[in-house]
């Protein structure tokens, strides 16, 4: 599959920027394993895969975010260590982020310069009007045309980004690295930008580009590069691929092949949801979660599998809509009600919603149903002692780790501990979202164990997962969610990773 | 569009604070045995200069001058560990003696009467910070800064600005008198710290706190009451402030509406030195005891060796940042 790699480019310039054979691992996943990119001046180049795939890493490390485990970076035919954001900004390389990080009360000429103001040598006192001549310099070159003295704030999303834009310049950047710059914009905004972008590339600058949206790299960029699972699968000009093609090499055919196992079983319905929505989240969302079903739940990142997932665990309630729960109509405004009624989430985000990094493991495991380890308003410590050793025992997890402040564990067993700690809740219908996000092989095998027995004994179960094979194994049926709406329900043993994807990729 | 997170990222430390509990049954002993190092080598050192530190009569005298300061200091325990802060103690413990006081006439009421009145009243004025930090979203450093200037200004009005005397023999006897040789600010703060000890440790409340305080989100996440917790904790803290303002008339035999400038400070102070994190969800009643204790063997040794007033306040400004200093130093060590 790698045979055409760099096969068409011939040309000897060199590249503005190259990274060679980077790696990266977080808490023992591999998340870059030796990768490779060449960038040449006046490209756009796309960087494109699946969700963990690699691509947000990777331009971390360049940006000077993240320290690369090992690799190599060159700029200009130069080696060149960057091992902080300020380096990179140097050597002419910026990032602009997914999440705009700007200064809302500052104006937008503090903004594009902070850090640079023009200001009195000595006094440190800042010269307001060759602050605002530049900045108006600046966003004149991106045919901006408010004043450098709006308030950050006042600004919408494409402006402050257009904003991020001119800040990159103004650092006189010769790479710009863009994150899924189109995720929050309207139509009119993208052609902006993309006017943006081609002005960019008529002066020499070099705009890596990660996107999501196969047609957005297919219609701007110059090259692609394809990443799957933390490697790269080459760099191709982009009139030598379409659609189905980058797809494919996305999702990887050896992974594709491989079907679920378990028959799946017609329980009593669970879960019944009809018409649920959530202003900006997710709109009108109706399915059904029998006992003992595995429901997979697929979408790419922001398609509001995640909010859908919070409305069910009552931590940010459904605006419209019904929910039944074994039958019976329900408000799930507050998590207690949510746990009260047999639904317990494994949060993706666990540092924020799974767990309380100070507390102990079993504090933790006890902490949504601590009641059954108490005699009246005491807690029994023998109780608890012996609930966490049966129940973090039974996930492998050893007995010197349960007075461990959970902060000190590995990325695996505070998983494990997440998902001791729903479980003490006896729940009937179990969400997981991202249950095997950063932890490592073994770890992940016990979950995928776990949630098979579960299914097995019985318990409804939402699994939302971005890595499609996992999906596709574990799952009985598989809900697609594009943009907050339902795209699709497929039948895992008959679809493949592409079909989800056609389905989950927005049509632009 | 911006991450929003409900309290300043303070990452580096508080990892390393979390390291020292757990909740009442993972304390780390090295931490505690550092403040009782500390304690025990102040002492030491005082004996050796003035050898009438280790009286008998001398160690009642620093017991009873940290009594209203160990009340306020566990009160203030809950609340931080709640994730807040509660700076109203000192106007509280002064409105709390004026309302007190005016229940306290002799052949009036029955003791009960102004205790309860005092304590209530306490009670009312934190209970009512915490709903407004809850349930208005202020921060607490507002709303108890609020509350401190309101407090301080009822305590004005109702005494009409002058100290509010002519107290009973039996309620003045709590802030004098003693029993079988205690005195009873003294069990009154032995009590207090007990109960508390107990409740943060073995209680099932006392759990939710430390989970609020160590990651609201997964609190809430995990079902728990947040603001009724909170609020619970600012409720104590100020009931806990009435007691102390109580003993405080008793003790002075007025209830003084400019009494307890300050005091919100020397709790804290106290409680940060017994290791509670001012981030919240780490720390215990254990440790605050022994920081009130500490900071009192620290303004006993100095009147012992006649330092003056104002020098005091210096030198005790001084070992509070360094105590607080080393600590940290040292658990940065042991998790490095």
């Amino acid at each position: 599959m790698a045979a055409n790699r760099h096969t068409c480019d011939t040309s000897t310039r060199p590249y503005v920027l190259e990274v060679r054979g980077v790696a990266k691992a977080f808490a023992g996943v591999q998340a870059l394993a030796g990768v490779g990119l060449g960038v040449y001046a006046g490209e756009v180049h796309a960087l494109v895969g699946e969700n963990g795939a690699g691509k947000s890493t990777l331009m971390k490390i360049v940006a000077g975010l993240e320290p690369a485990d090992a690799g190599e970076l060159w700029r200009q035919g130069r080696r060149v260590h960057v091992r902080h954001p300020a380096e990179a900004r140097r050597l002419g390389m910026a990032m602009i982020h997914q999440e705009l990080m700007p200064f809302p009360d500052l104006s937008v000429a503090e903004n594009l310069l902070i850090g640079h103001e023009p200001a009195g040598r000595w006094t440190g006192w800042i010269d307001r009007r060759r602050l605002h001549a530049a900045a108006a310099g600046l966003l004149d070159r991106l045919g901006a045309d408010w004043s450098p003295e709006t308030r950050m704030g006042d600004l919408g999303v494409a402006e402050q980004q257009l904003v991020e834009i001119a800040r990159a310049l103004a650092h006189r950047a010769e790479v710009v690295i863009m994150d899924e710059p189109t995720a929050a914009l309207a139509g009119r905004e993208v052609a902006r930008l993309f006017g943006v972008i081609g002005e960019l590339r008529q002066q020499g600058v070099a705009v890596i580009y990660i996107s999501h949206k196969i047609e957005e790299v297919l219609r701007l960029a110059d090259r692609v590069t394809v990443l799957r699972d933390g490697r790269s699968l080459g760099t191709y000009p982009i009139g030598t691929v379409n659609r189905e093609r980058l797809i494919a090499l996305m999702v990887g055919r050896e992974l594709g092949t491989t079907a679920t196992q378990q028959p799946a079983r017609e329980g009593p319905v669970a879960l019944a949801v009809r018409g649920l929505g959530r202003a900006g989240k997710f709109d009108e969302i109706s399915f059904q979660l029998r006992q003992g079903e595995v429901l997979g739940l697929a979408g790419l990142m922001g398609a509001g599998r995640t909010d859908l997932a919070h409305a069910l665990a009552g931590l940010e309630p459904a605006e419209r809509g019904e929910i039944w729960v074994q039958g019976r109509p329900v408000r799930l405004d507050h998590p207690r009600v949510a746990l009260d009624r047999g639904i317990a989430l494994v949060s993706e985000d666990r540092k924020r919603y799974g767990l309380v990094l100070c507390l102990p493991a079993q504090h933790n495991l006890t902490l949504a149903n601590l009641r059954r380890c108490c005699r009246g308003a005491f807690i029994r410590p023998r109780e608890e002692n012996r609930v966490a050793d049966e129940r973090l025992g039974a996930l492998g997890v050893r007995p010197a780790r349960r007075l461990q402040p959970v902060q000190f564990l590995s990325g695996g067993n505070q998983q494990k501990v997440a998902l001791a700690k729903a479980l003490f809740t006896e729940p009937q219908i179990l969400i997981l979202d991202e249950p095997t996000r950063g932890i490592d092989i073994a770890a992940k095998a016990d979950v995928y164990a776990l949630v098979a027995e579960l299914a097995r004994a019985g318990k409804a179960i939402l699994l939302i997962s971005s890595e499609l094979p996992e999906l596709l194994t574990l799952s009985h049926r598989i809900l697609v969610l594009r943009a907050g709406r339902l795209a699709a329900e497929l039948d895992p043993r008959r679809t493949t990773q592409e079909e989800i994807l056609q389905y989950a990729m927005p049509a632009s | 569009m911006r991450p929003q997170d409900s309290r300043p990222s303070v990452g580096g430390t508080r990892r390393l604070l979390c390291a020292a509990k757990g909740g009442g049954t993972d304390r780390s002993w090295l931490t505690r045995y550092g403040l009782v190092l500390a304690l025990v080598a102040m002492s030491t050192l005082l004996f050796l200069a003035k050898p009438n530190f280790l009286t008998l009569g001398n160690l009642v005298n620093v017991l009873r001058q940290i009594s209203i300061n160990g009340i306020l200091a566990v009160g203030v325990t809950y609340v931080l560990l709640a994730g807040g802060v509660d700076l109203s103690l000192g106007s509280l413990v002064a409105l709390t003696g004026v309302v007190a006081a005016s229940f306290a006439h002799p052949g009036e009421y029955p003791l009960i009467v102004p205790v309860g009145m005092g304590v209530l009243t306490g009670m009312a004025c934190g209970t009512l910070n915490g709903l407004v930090v809850t349930r208005g979203g202020v921060a607490p450093f507002i709303v108890t800064l609020g509350m401190m200037t309101a407090a301080r200004g009822l305590a004005l009005v109702l005494s009409g600005g002058r100290p509010v005397s002519n107290l009973s023999p039996a309620f003045t006897r709590l802030g004098s008198g003693d029993w079988l040789g205690v005195p009873i600010p003294v069990l009154l703060l032995a009590a207090v710290a007990v109960c508390s000890y107990l409740l943060l440790a073995n209680v099932r409340l006392g759990r939710y706190l430390y989970a609020v305080g160590g990651n609201e989100d997964a609190a809430r996440a995990a079902g728990l009451r947040v603001a009724s917790i909170k609020t619970f904790a600012y409720a104590v803290c100020g009931a806990f402030a009435g007691l102390a303002g109580v003993v405080l008339a008793a003790r002075i035999t007025t209830g003084q509406p400019n009494a307890g400038i300050g005091y919100e400070l020397d709790a804290i102070a106290a409680v940060v030195m017994g290791g509670t994190s001012l981030s919240g969800g780490v720390g215990g009643v254990g440790g605050t005891v022994l920081g009130a204790l500490l900071i009192g063997v620290i303004n006993n040794g100095l009147d012992l060796l006649n330092v003056s007033s104002c020098y005091q306040q210096i030198v005790k400004g001084l070992i509070i940042v360094s105590a607080v200093w080393l600590d940290r130093r040292a658990r940065r060590r042991r998790t490095a």
